[in-house]
């Protein structure tokens, strides 16, 4: 068994196959998860093998999702819920943030909050509106909750068994146009811990910070810089909250350079919060102000502009090229 | 009016001409069988599914809506119905053949979309989901229009002035909420005219449909729901959203509800009519069922082998509303031969141009993006729009 290639999507079942068969009282709430096995099949099969009672297709209502998870959570349960599209999260907003995020404080932490809320989220699948959005940074800034988001298979795998296993809420964010990428998982592995950020490549001369479907972009944007001679770092933050800016900041005293990509709106996005954190904590050894690349200050355009719009290899190595010519 | 207490559905096929409401219910959750009764909620029916009309007391409240309907009306209702399902074919076609990224088909529900669109009166204002061509046609949209958003060139892709039919809306239930507020405005105004609201079975679940009959009932506001019930939402059937029969919930928010047979155009006309009527009057809200069947799937990435009968969809194929106008068009004497061929031709030609439109229809300039973002302007777009023009330029500059 030990390490198995495998698509993201089937690394994400894979993942709740083993929450559901580990704890009883692991739930999974969304529309459609059951018999359908959900719009992405992320949970195929599941319903067939676990029933109704623990693979449960709810009525069409986020709140309602959210809102009845909340109250499972407050007798044992660790309800792993399934927003359909990133778009639709926020008839469930409300809950999330007024409820979901400050249980735990209001209660003076004598109830936990074991609820992942799962999202597929970001662009380039072609689809119609409310079906492409980015919407991590309004999540991140609520505190209380815990944000990640998974870049290949082997993390899909993991970071999910993690955030199941998580006291504290977590809004996962699947990169969906990366569903059907393979990558190898290895089921006996020790996984890193949840929050730590990953060197995906090494590289010497600029450091290229990423999450979620944004990685592969600058893992090719660091092979093509390559060709030109370039040594480009990519880390993979994993997380964007908490962010792990001891890992940035180690590899940006190695570089020296950051470039920040995401496909969310550049203003007020997670890549703001890095810029500043790292020109705090690194003034003296960056050569190069902390550059952004991502979405506009614009709607998610039509899928017909969606290639323009998200960053692509070549807005990312422009941006390597303007932090390397200072 | 009146309002039955029954509890959840048992499924049986009809028999006689009155309630021909057998309810789908293949997949339905163990919890929602508690004291099922031998009742099958009130169903108002004019034409049955042979095409034969009747009197009886569930549709004597309704029927003098349509006392006036001509037997060329009658041809009007029945081209509206080939027209849009000839659209909504080549759109599918046009799917599979690369042109359009997604589309929502709306076949099996021609008579449910015709009967109330052509209820309004151009003063009403239509608020669609994601499914209305069939009202969009009604409402002289161009079916050409519909498409852009289908085909990724636009969000909408027309004015909702032009024909007071309201942008498709894909969150499931919002714009619910907005006709609420559009007719409380309405009324506001002392104007005499009314909202339509368009949703699905599965929306009747979001806080924002209950938010908007809230606010209808306590403003009283000229608004009609008009929920196409096709007995699914994606893969969860009907009973996965309610224990009652839909039409009922009204009740409970203190305005009526009626089911209507909504594969009967001429029931749903006169239904939508006279509760467009009670709008009008200042009487408020309604909410109408129309009790109808997605024959296709949910969109052209759905797959409904995974979840669903094909028998329940066989058993609704012999319920299909164009095919139920035709025979009481032929055996009435309503319309020969000659009409159905020169519908033909038409409806061929129209497949035809939308093909021609779709095709040629451009993508849009790249920055498009940072249109409309603001009514006023705005530095940060106006920045970034600017940065972005120079990034591009460098391109051609042969950076
Ligand atoms: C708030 C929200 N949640 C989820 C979705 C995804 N979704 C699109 S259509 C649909 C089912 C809608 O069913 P129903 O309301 O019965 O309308 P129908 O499509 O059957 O006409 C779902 C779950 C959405 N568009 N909006």
């Amino acid at each position: 068994m030990a390490v198995e290639k495998m698509s993201i999507a089937k690394a994400l079942n894979e993942s709740l196959r083993k929450a559901l068969e580990q704890d009883p009282k692991v739930l999974i709430m969304g529309e459609d998860v059951g018999k359908l096995g959900g719009v992405f099949r992320i949970t195929d099969g599941l319903q067939k093998d676990f029933g109704e009672e623990r693979v449960i297709d709810t009525p069409l209502a986020e709140s309602g999702i959210v809102g009845t998870a909340i109250g499972l959570a407050l007798r044992g349960y660790r309800p792993v819920v399934e927003i359909q599209f990133d778009g639709f999260v926020f008839p469930a907003y409300d809950q999330i943030v007024t409820q979901l995020a400050k249980m735990h404080a209001r209660a003076l932490g004598k109830v936990k909050m074991p609820v992942v809320v799962r999202i597929p989220y970001a662009g380039g699948i072609g689809a119609v509106e409310h079906h492409s959005e980015s919407p991590e940074a309004l999540f991140a800034h609520v505190p209380g909750l815990k944000v990640v988001s998974p870049s290949n298979a082997s993390d899909a795998y993991w970071m999910l068994q993690q955030a199941i296993l998580s006291d504290d809420p977590v809004i996962f964010f699947e990169p969906k146009r990366r569903y059907w990428d393979k990558g190898e998982v290895d089921f006996d592995a020790i996984p890193g811990e949840l929050h730590k950020a990953r060197v995906s490549r090494e590289g010497s001369d600029v450091t290229l910070a990423a999450y979620g479907p944004m990685v592969k972009v600058c893992l090719e944007a660091a092979a093509a810089a390559a060709e030109e001679g370039k040594s480009v770092e990519v880390l993979d933050l994993r997380s964007m909250s908490p962010v792990d800016f001891d890992g940035i900041q180690a590899s940006v005293e190695k570089t020296r350079r950051l470039v920040v990509v995401h496909e969310a709106p550049v203003f007020l996005g997670v890549g703001s919060e890095v810029a500043a954190r790292i020109t705090e904590r690194c003034f003296y050894h960056l050569e190069a102000p902390v550059l952004r690349v991502g979405g506009f200050h614009a709607p998610y355009p039509p899928a017909r502009l969606e290639d323009e719009y998200l960053p692509g290899l070549d807005r990312v190595l422009d941006a390597v090229d303007r932090s390397l010519a200072y | 009016m009146t309002v039955e207490s029954t509890a959840a559905r048992k499924p049986r096929r009809s028999s006689g001409t009155k309630r021909a409401a057998g309810a789908a219910s293949a997949a339905k959750p163990a919890a929602a069988t508690a004291q099922t009764q031998d009742v099958v909620p009130q169903l108002v029916q004019l034409l049955t599914p042979e095409g034969d009309r009747v009197d009886n007391a569930e549709n004597a409240e309704f029927a003098p809506f349509v006392a006036d309907i001509t037997t060329e009306d009658l041809r009007g209702l029945y081209r509206d119905m080939v027209m849009t399902r000839r659209f909504d074919g080549e759109a599918t076609a046009l799917q599979r053949q690369g042109e359009l990224g997604l589309w929502a088909s709306l076949l099996g529900q021609e008579a449910a979309q015709i009967g109330s669109g052509r209820a309004l009166n151009d003063e009403d204002y239509v608020f669609p989901t994601y499914r209305e061509h069939g009202v969009a046609w009604c409402r002289g949209v161009d079916p050409t229009n519909l498409l852009g958003m289908f085909r990724g060139v636009n969000h909408g892709g027309w004015d909702p002035n032009t024909n007071n039919f309201h942008l498709y809306t894909i969150v499931i239930g919002s714009q619910t909420l907005h006709a609420t507020g559009y007719a409380m405005g309405v009324a506001k105004d002392g104007a005499d005219s009314a909202v339509i609201a368009y949703f699905g079975d599965g929306a009747s679940s979001q806080g924002d449909v209950a938010e908007a009959f809230t606010f209808s009932a306590v403003y009283n506001s000229p608004v009609v729901f008009f929920c196409q019930n096709n007995q699914w939402a994606i893969s969860e059937p009907t009973e996965r959203q309610m224990r009652v029969p839909l039409y009922q919930r009204a009740q409970g928010f203190g305005f009526p509800g009626v089911r209507v047979d909504g594969n009967d155009v001429l029931a749903c006309l006169a239904v939508t009519r006279w509760a467009l009527d009670r709008a009008r009057r200042g009487e408020g809200p309604t909410l109408v069922e129309a009790f109808t069947y997605r024959m296709g799937a949910h969109t052209t990435s759905d797959d409904p082998t995974k979840y669903r009968r094909d028998e329940e969809t066989a058993a609704w194929e012999a319920k299909d509303p164009i095919l139920r106008l035709k025979a009481h068009l032929l055996a009435t004497g309503g319309a020969d031969e000659a009409f159905f061929t020169e519908l033909e031709a038409e409806s061929e030609a129209m497949g035809k141009r939308v093909r021609e439109a779709v095709r040629a229809m451009p993508d849009p300039d790249t920055m498009a993006i940072f249109e409309n973002v603001y009514a006023d302007g705005h530095a940060l777009v106006d920045e970034e729009r600017a940065q972005f023009a120079a990034y591009l330029a460098s391109f051609e500059e042969g950076h």
